[in-house]
């Protein structure tokens, strides 16, 4: 009971000391556990999207704060000037918790007690308005009202997710994709299927060929839309046998993109994590559509169905698959959906 | 080549399809010479089992005779007879070198459908659902077999089809599920369900050193054949509260383990069963699991409940505090046939069981959609149903 006031009580107050407990105790011995956290951190900017809502929130509450009654009039909303100003407040105060990204939390119940308070506002007037002028602007403000607060909602959303791994957006704007799997090979096994390069297309779906060029260098050919295909070359830019592999696109071609793949062993001796982080970068013009439509519509999954094939490729020698098996009449809506899907 | 195909819930016809082939090395097709309808096709059946899709060929259970190979599989020939595992297992992986066949880490493809249902994938498995593979089954004339050097059995021809056929899936099932219970010399063993699954369940109990084995379920042709096939005591749940029969039996402290092998579609009986037949169609519980919940408070405190019954999705009202504040243990999955197809095979020769004794109905493969009906409704005192293509 206590400590939890303490804890609330003041946040800048030091932190207790648990350091000297425990002194020669068996666990005394291991190092002290850590947090786990993403290399990456992700989400952390603040998105077009918040930013355009916490605009319109902030102008919309900054109106009805310094002018209600003018406000009061163009919406229809007739009410008094003190709860119209209220309502701007909080208006105000959702705006600066969105450009806080979510912080300081409290700031959050603004957001919900504005939207309710608004809701009221228009409920009761529509109950009063008379005059089809009126009406018609009730309903322009419940419109108006609403697409904020459907922004507000999203970006709230968007802002609450907590972190996963998968796809993220560097600062540069590069796109990347981390996935990771357990394989029951050793490290080196691993590595040398990796380092060939040459059996990337048999498990990456969207390669079509990656061919040597000398030790370091190789040709890498991806199926683009409409049958075309984009080609470049690239370098091994990192390589430790057995523990890590990194190559990235030369400096000219026409599509700037590396990766780099980490083999752990995996706890127990039960074979090897291998860990995979690709990166783009979506360049200008055609090249830049194509692509992002190369790493598919969702790349995180589309490399998690790539490691797994990864995977069954090493362990039993061939991928998984019932494409191309037999079936009864399928009905045209799921040969539609799922047309070259397996199963 | 003849196959039953699911249509849509309660909806299955024999359709003419594509002859099955050879897709990866190590597969193989096999010619169908005997398959069965299982209680989990009635899931299927009924509509419970969400990712069927029109045109999926069903059935997990069935033998044959090699009659194509790919090129990886070198431990089968043409010709032989073999039963298969309804799991599909690579024998590769992390849990196929700890015999877990039915969580293969690499033979069902569609993985992160899987995963997002429920959590982790687990292996493959032919004739159902998209969720475990979408693999073509073996209610059909001809069936190809994935991992075919690692999980079908070769078996003497000495032995009819009706004595091993069961191996596939039933007769393990079982008997996983009384191993599951940890039974030691004079246990008492309560089994929900006398369907396939709770025969084998209530023999596996004996042959692993059960006393006494109780039956539970209301069908008088299953509970007979509970009594004098596999020579239980019985409770009939229409007639006699389940809970306190129990009590009375074992002298209030309850079995020692209980078996859930009845699964999502309980039939309930009063105010509970209806409240779950209602939720399970308002789509607000994927399950019906009177039974479990039953076997939760019956079994005595730190004993072991096992379920062979298949769940799909969520369920509610799960006796929870009856389950941490006395110690009880619950273990279940789907079958590691792979693990048990050569010991039990072997008890089958030396005769210390005959998973025969269990057949009712004998029919031809086009009559599987009637058997299905029949099956699900219990209509002609029918257990189980073997069909010849």
């Amino acid at each position: 009971m206590n400590d939890m006031t303490t804890a609330t009580e003041s946040e800048a107050a030091p932190q207790r000391d648990f350091s000297g407990r425990n002194p020669g105790s068996a666990l005394s011995q291991r190092p002290v556990g850590r947090e786990f956290q993403y290399e990456a951190q992700s989400g952390q900017g603040l998105s077009p999207l918040a930013a355009g809502a916490g605009m319109v929130i902030l102008g919309l509450g900054i109106a009805q704060l310094l002018a209600p009654r003018q406000v009061a009039r163009s919406t229809g909303v007739h009410v008094h000037p003190a709860v119209m100003r209220a309502s701007g407040a909080m208006s105000i105060a959702s705006a600066v918790n969105i450009f806080n990204r979510g912080k300081p939390a409290p700031l959050g119940l603004a957001r919900l007690a504005g939207v309710a308070l608004e809701a009221t506002m228009l409920a009761r007037s529509f109950g009063q308005a008379s005059s089809q002028r009126r009406l018609s602007r009730l309903a322009l403000a419940t419109a108006a009202v609403a697409a904020a607060g459907t922004l507000d909602m999203s970006a709230a959303v968007k802002q609450s997710a907590r972190q996963k791994m998968g796809e993220r957006t560097t600062e540069s704007g590069a796109t990347v994709v981390e996935k990771c799997i357990t394989v029951n090979k050793s490290p080196e096994e691993c590595y040398r299927f990796w380092r060939g390069f040459d059996r990337f297309p048999e498990f990456m779906k969207h390669l079509e060929s990656v061919e040597k060029i000398s030790d370091t260098r190789s040709h890498w050919k991806a199926k683009a839309p409409i049958g075309s295909s984009v080609e470049w070359d690239a370098d091994i830019t990192a390589d430790q046998p057995g523990e890590l592999l990194a190559w990235h696109s030369v400096e000219d071609a026409q599509v700037d993109n590396g990766g780099t793949v980490r083999f752990e062993p995996a706890p127990g001796g039960r074979g090897t994590i291998v860990r995979v982080e690709m990166q783009y970068s979506p360049p200008g013009g055609k090249a830049g559509a194509l692509i992002s439509k190369l790493f598919g519509e969702n790349p995180a999954q589309q490399m998690d169905d790539d490691l797994r094939r990864f995977k069954q490729l090493i362990e039993t020698g061939e991928i998984t698959t019932t494409e191309g098996q037999t079936s009864g009449p399928r009905s045209p809506v799921v040969k539609l959906i799922k047309k070259g899907v397996p199963g | 080549m003849r196959a039953l195909c699911w249509h849509g819930a309660k909806d299955v016809r024999i359709d003419n399809v594509p002859d099955p082939k050879i897709i990866n090395p190590r597969d193989a097709v096999l010619k169908i010479t005997s398959t069965a309808i299982c209680g989990s096709d009635l899931h299927l059946y009924d509509g419970y089992i969400p990712t069927m899709e029109k045109g999926d060929i069903l059935g997990h259970e069935f033998m044959g005779e090699v009659v194509e190979l790919g090129s990886g599989v070198t431990n089968l020939k043409i010709g032989d007879r073999v039963v298969v595992p309804f799991p599909i297992a690579c024998g590769n992986c992390y849990f196929c070198e700890e015999q877990q066949h039915s969580l293969c880490e690499n033979s069902n493809p569609n993985a992160s459908m899987a995963e997002k249902m429920w959590g982790h994938s687990p292996a493959g498995i032919f004739g159902y659902s998209h969720l475990t593979g979408g693999y073509a089954g073996g209610q059909a004339e001809y069936v190809r077999v994935p991992y075919a050097d690692v999980g079908p059995i070769k078996v003497p021809d000495g032995l009819e089809d009706e004595k091993v056929l069961f191996l596939s899936d039933i007769l393990p099932t079982g008997y996983m599920a009384a191993e599951n219970c940890d039974i030691k010399p004079g246990h008492v063993v309560a089994v929900w369900g006398c369907g396939p699954v709770g025969q084998f369940a209530i023999q596996s109990a004996y042959l692993l050193g059960a006393e006494r084995v109780i039956a539970i379920d209301r069908f008088p042709e299953r509970l007979r054949m509970a009594r004098e096939v596999s020579r239980a005591e019985t409770i009939n749940y229409e007639e006699v509260d389940v809970l306190d029969a129990l009590k009375t039996i074992t002298g209030g402290r309850g079995p020692d383990a209980c078996i859930d092998a009845v699964g999502m579609e309980a039939h309930g009986v009063g105010l509970v069963g209806a409240y779950d037949r209602v939720k399970q169609a308002m789509m607000m519980e994927t399950e019906r699991p009177n039974a479990l919940r039953e076997a939760l408070m019956a079994c005595r405190n730190g004993g072991v409940v096992s379920i062979p019954g298949v769940y799909g999705g969520f369920l509610d009202k799960m006796p929870i505090g009856s389950f941490m504040n006395r110690s009880l243990t619950l273990k279940t999955g789907q079958t590691h046939v792979q693990r048990y197809l050569k010991p039990l095979l072997d008890r089958v020769q030396k005769g210390e069981i005959d998973p025969s004794v269990i057949i009712t109905h004998r029919l031809p493969l086009d009559e599987a959609p009637d058997a299905y009906r029949m099956f699900r409704d219990k209509q002609d005192e029918c257990v189980k149903v073997v069909l010849k293509p």
